[in-house]
């Protein structure tokens, strides 16, 4: 081997015919698959395969921050707004431009030609190596915030302001003002008082009534006068029906001889 | 195995995340196709990285990744505002500006 010229070792070799094709896959899983959230989840596949090329390809710092970028925190974003727009949202199958579904296809097809043609004839140097080197070059975060606060330290303080002007952005984006007065337990407890004239019960509502014989919960409880009371069921079972009748009045006053209070 | 594999795959993940941006309708997926895309750059960089033997390329990829990320915010900001005003995340249904 001559001194430096990288040699891609059989483990690396083999680490990209096991990843590389599984990366193409899910990029057409991307494509193909309906649902959105399927459609993430194949993007992350690559992500994360991603990040272990760059492990592999010399660049432990920018794999570590493809792993907590993109699968931690873009990934998570785009699961987020999925659920907020609703996971149902699959793609309209009617076209609006007639043709697209195939001028479209025909014009990635074209550009992977292009791009395989311009890779393919391209005359590279051989591979140096991120170690190979100059003797005196240092491992790899190292030599990377070297550069990137030493030459870029400029462009560095603009992606700064630029992200906290996204972050500024997205939030007065997605801002909702506020079109009614908040509710609070003060004014809800003020709305019901000034609806007691209308009917509107204060207190809870009655317990059901509880008997020996029958599921409790679906048998209205006797008021003091002997009198059932429909609001003591709970109003799913009466709407189904579900409500039993309560024992006669004249036969629980039998039984309970001291009665109510 | 020759280096330059990385880059043939770098190009194949591009062009699938172009096609993606000019086929799907939903929004978000089309969001995903542009993110697949400029993770395919970023492999090309890292690969031309090493292929020199200069860190500048992965500091370029590093800056991709954080615009990358900025721009995810504010384009999927965007995405939840329309799809509140017109209930549907389809790139179609938003004509606005159709006189």
């Amino acid at each position: 081997m001559t001194p430096g010229v990288l040699e891609i070792s059989g483990g690396e070799t083999f680490l990209f015919w096991v990843i590389a094709p599984l990366m193409v896959l899910a990029a057409l899983g991307l494509l193909f698959v309906k649902r959105a959230v399927h459609a993430a989840m194949c993007l992350v596949f690559v992500m994360v395969s991603m990040a272990i090329l760059y492990i592999a390809q010399e660049a432990p710092f920018l794999g570590v921050v493809q792993v907590v970028v993109y699968t931690g925190a873009v990934m998570m974003l785009f699961l987020f707004v999925l659920m907020l727009v609703g996971v149902d949202a699959s793609d309209s199958l009617t076209e609006t431009i007639r043709g697209q579904r195939w001028i479209g296809l025909l014009i990635g097809i074209g550009l992977a030609a292009v791009l395989g043609g311009v890779v393919g004839r391209a005359a590279f140097p051989p591979a140096r190596g991120l170690e190979g080197g100059d003797p005196g070059g240092v491992a790899n975060p190292q030599a990377l915030a070297r550069v990137l606060f030493g030459d870029y330290v400029l462009a560095m303080e603009a992606v700064g302001v630029l992200l906290v002007t996204a972050a500024v952005g997205a939030l007065v984006l997605t801002h909702r003002r506020r079109l009614t007065p908040k509710q609070t337990q003060a004014s809800v407890a003020d709305a019901r008082i000034k609806a007691l004239p209308d009917g509107v019960v204060l207190t809870p509502l009655p317990s059901p009534g509880v008997y020996a014989r029958s599921n409790a919960m679906d048998t209205p409880a006797l008021g003091p006068d002997g009198e059932q009371v429909p609001q003591s069921v709970s109003r799913v079972l009466r709407i189904r029906g579900q409500e039993r009748p309560a024992p006669s009045s004249t036969a629980v006053s039998v039984h309970t001889p001291e009665g109510d209070a | 195995m020759d280096i330059t594999n990385y880059v043939v795959l770098a190009a194949v993940l591009f062009a699938i995340g172009a096609t993606t941006v000019l086929l799907r309708r939903n929004a978000i997926v089309v969001f995903m196709g542009v993110e697949l895309m400029l993770n395919a750059t970023n492999l090309a960089f890292v690969t031309f990285a090493r292929m020199h033997g200069d860190v500048t390329g992965q500091v370029l990829a590093f800056f991709v990744m954080v615009v990358a990320a900025a721009e995810v915010v504010v384009g999927l900001a965007i995405i939840v505002t329309i799809f509140r005003t017109r209930r549907s995340a389809s790139v179609d249904d938003v004509n606005l500006l159709r006189g």
